[in-house]
């Protein structure tokens, strides 16, 4: 079992035809992600690769019967393409796509919230359930199937927890970068709780940052919610106080969002800590 | 981005926004030109810097005599002003904002951000304006009240009443209020905002609703619609390095350590600055080069490590996904020879195209240190830095 996608997962990419959409459809391809299709405007009906390619996400999803949908298009037009993919019903959407515009992205979440789709990202690595199914641009080879689940808002963190893993024989049921924005589809809570739920995940490894507050809500999500063991890093203890404008980010948050106020809080909530990143796999493997 | 008052007052006065009359000078004969067109018998000298806290720094004058402006003028323009958030060097003022003095009936707070939380912008007002408002935040929240906007309806007058007559707001000033704060939503919206910030907002003796100070910050994402807002700009409030680095697409924050960072990925980056101060090491950099670099951009951020003479050693720490770890291989032989590289140099690569990278390493005949993991080497760093 694995959260979100499997072998059955029917994957079209957005933006298909681009250098980073080919590249990176063609590894999860031969990581043995089902490819059914790609959607480049202006380019439907050629076949790209061996993949056909459609106008629309909607014919592409009509044609193919795809249930998720990796967004490859550049940022100015990211946003559109997301609310094609949630208007055409996609079930799963992983937006790779790195400097959407935030007040881009908020409206794609108020879309979102109305709708039955699920977003990932956007800038992040993707979602992977090793031995299955890869959709994004992680390396796969690093990974292997196995019970523990891996969520982060940082793509390569997630690649060094995961190769710690690895290291020691222990595999992952699937693997969650939700991407560094402010704005985004899905939070740990939501990842947290489909690993809960997950009968093959026996643990999971939480990856956070300094800012904001999505570590904090998580922790008291985990001390309610959680009875599998979870074991956290954040990012940025050594980072230095950043020169802010203003005082509405820090009024808005309630103002302590740093590394060590997060790692408190989790600790308060039973949470796993890790000071160092080096330590995530030795840490997990002690609480098996 | 960030911008000064001044250019956020242009922007303001362009949506209808109620801001004091006011110019700005770079020379203090400037200042008093602008003061005697502004015309009264006091004003407002106010440095022109990015950073908050400038009336404490002594950057924000009264004058009350034109040649009080002059001499105000004077003192603050080539300043170096010191503020809570400039660090202790301070920062160079090169242009004041003199602005017509007006009478204060109360002073307000208003503000517009994203609220994480909910994913909405939302906007904030409170009674207690002027005074340190993170103080009031933190220790009177119920004095902030906010109100979340959905993006499909946009800002609709009942927001601002209900945020107007929250911080006490009645009859005329309310109704100004909801002008104000709907006047700073469309300009926060169409301009791609990412802060934008009244404290104080001021009710004038006349009635009049009036901002005192306005800081507006950008989404650097969205500044490719808009032109106009790129070119506000002022390269002389930002590092010269992190400009150069942000032109080859590469993130790069100076810090006061002697360990060089090159680094994939912002999360990885802080994780190894973390990592080498576990081990009793100082970072020297925060360095991201991002999914799309290539040997030329690799080559760069190796310049500009080096150019901080601190630096003792450099740590590379790539996991390879978007970038490969071949790419990264020949920017480091590549900048190792043009840049005669002669501290030492620690290598970790894993990931994609890992086995070439770490072959064309091994056949350059570099010294390089290669290191097995993160752990490795961070402590392999930390004794280079150390032992040089």
């Amino acid at each position: 079992m694995s959260i979100l996608v499997n072998r059955d997962s029917r994957l079209i990419t957005i933006g298909l035809t681009g250098k980073q959409g080919t590249f990176h459809t063609l590894q999860s391809r031969d990581y043995g992600t089902n490819v059914v299709g790609g959607v480049t405007p202006g380019k439907g009906g050629m076949v790209h690769e061996g993949i056909p390619v459609y106008n629309s996400t909607y014919q592409a999803v009509k044609e193919t019967e795809a249930n998720v949908a990796m967004i490859f298009v550049p940022p100015k037009f990211a946003a559109d393409a997301i609310l094609e993919s949630i208007d055409a019903g996609v079930e799963l959407i992983v937006a790779i796509t790195e400097g959407i515009p935030i007040n881009d992205m908020i409206k794609v979440r108020s879309v979102l919230n109305k709708s039955n789709s699920r977003l990932i990202g956007p800038n992040c690595p993707g979602i992977i359930t090793p031995g299955e199914c890869k959709v994004g641009i992680m390396p796969g080879h690093i990974h292997m199937p196995g019970n523990v689940g891996v969520i982060s808002r940082s793509g390569t963190l997630t690649y060094e927890a995961v190769y710690q893993l690895t290291q020691r024989d222990i595999g992952q049921s699937t693997c969650v970068g939700i991407g560094g924005d402010p704005v985004n589809g899905t939070s740990f809570i939501d990842c947290l709780d489909l690993f809960e739920k997950d009968k093959d995940t026996e643990a999971v490894i939480m990856i956070g940052e300094i800012g904001g507050n999505a570590e904090t809500e998580a922790a008291k999500w985990i001390r309610d919610n959680m009875n599998k063991p979870v074991v956290s890093f954040i990012a940025g203890a050594s980072a230095p106080a950043g020169k802010r404008m203003g005082h509405a980010g820090a009024i808005i948050s309630g103002g302590d969002d740093t590394a060590e106020a997060k790692f408190k809080v989790l600790e308060q909530c039973g949470v796993t800590i890790v000071r160092s990143p080096a330590e995530l796999g030795e840490k997990l493997a002690s609480v098996l | 981005m960030n911008v000064h008052e001044y250019q956020a007052k242009r922007l303001m006065k362009d949506f209808n926004i109620s801001v004091l009359e006011g110019g700005v000078a770079s020379t203090p004969a400037e200042a008093v030109d602008v003061a005697k067109k502004l015309g009264g018998n006091i004003w407002v000298v106010k440095a022109q810097i990015h950073a908050g806290g400038r009336g404490k720094g002594g950057g924000v004058k009264l004058a009350k005599s034109l040649e009080e402006v002059e001499n105000f003028a004077k003192e603050i323009i080539g300043m170096q002003l010191v503020t809570h958030q400039t660090g202790p060097e301070g920062k160079k003022v090169n242009k004041v904002l003199v602005e017509a003095g007006c009478d204060i009936e109360h002073e307000y707070y208003v503000g517009i951000v994203l609220d994480r939380d909910t994913g909405l912008t939302t906007m904030m007002a409170s009674s207690e304006g002027g005074v340190n408002i993170e103080e009031v935040a933190h220790e009177t929240p119920e004095k902030i009240i906010k109100a979340s906007i959905d993006p499909a309806t946009g800002f609709t007058p009942y927001i601002g009443r209900k945020l107007a007559f929250a911080i006490g707001l009645e009859g005329d000033a309310m109704k100004k209020c909801v002008k104000f704060l709907n006047g700073l939503y469309q300009l926060y919206i169409s301009k791609d905002c990412s802060v934008a910030e009244i404290n104080p907002l001021v009710v004038t003796k006349q009635g009049e609703v009036i901002a005192l100070d306005a800081k507006l910050n950008f989404d650097e994402s969205a500044l490719f619609r808009h032109p106009d807002i790129a070119e506000l700009r002022d390269p002389t409030e930002e590092s010269a390095q992190e400009l150069e680095a942000g032109k080859h697409g590469l993130s790069y924050i100076s810090l006061d350590g002697n360990i060089g960072c090159l680094v994939n990925g912002a999360g990885l980056a802080m994780g190894t600055m973390d990592i080498i101060k576990i081990y009793g090491g100082e970072p020297a950099n925060f360095l991201d080069v991002g999914g799309g670099a290539t040997k030329e951009t690799v080559e760069k951020a190796f310049s500009i490590i080096l150019e901080d003479k601190n630096v003792k050693a450099i740590l590379v720490n790539i996991f390879g996904g978007i970038m490969k770890c071949d790419i990264i291989a020949e920017g480091i032989i590549a900048a190792a020879k043009s840049l005669k590289l002669s501290v030492p140099l620690i290598v970790r690569l894993e990931g994609t195209n890992v086995s070439v990278g770490k072959k064309l390493l091994a056949e350059s005949g570099l010294a390089i240190t290669a290191a097995d993991d993160l752990a490795d080497a961070a402590k392999k760093a930390v004794e280079a830095a150390k032992g040089a």
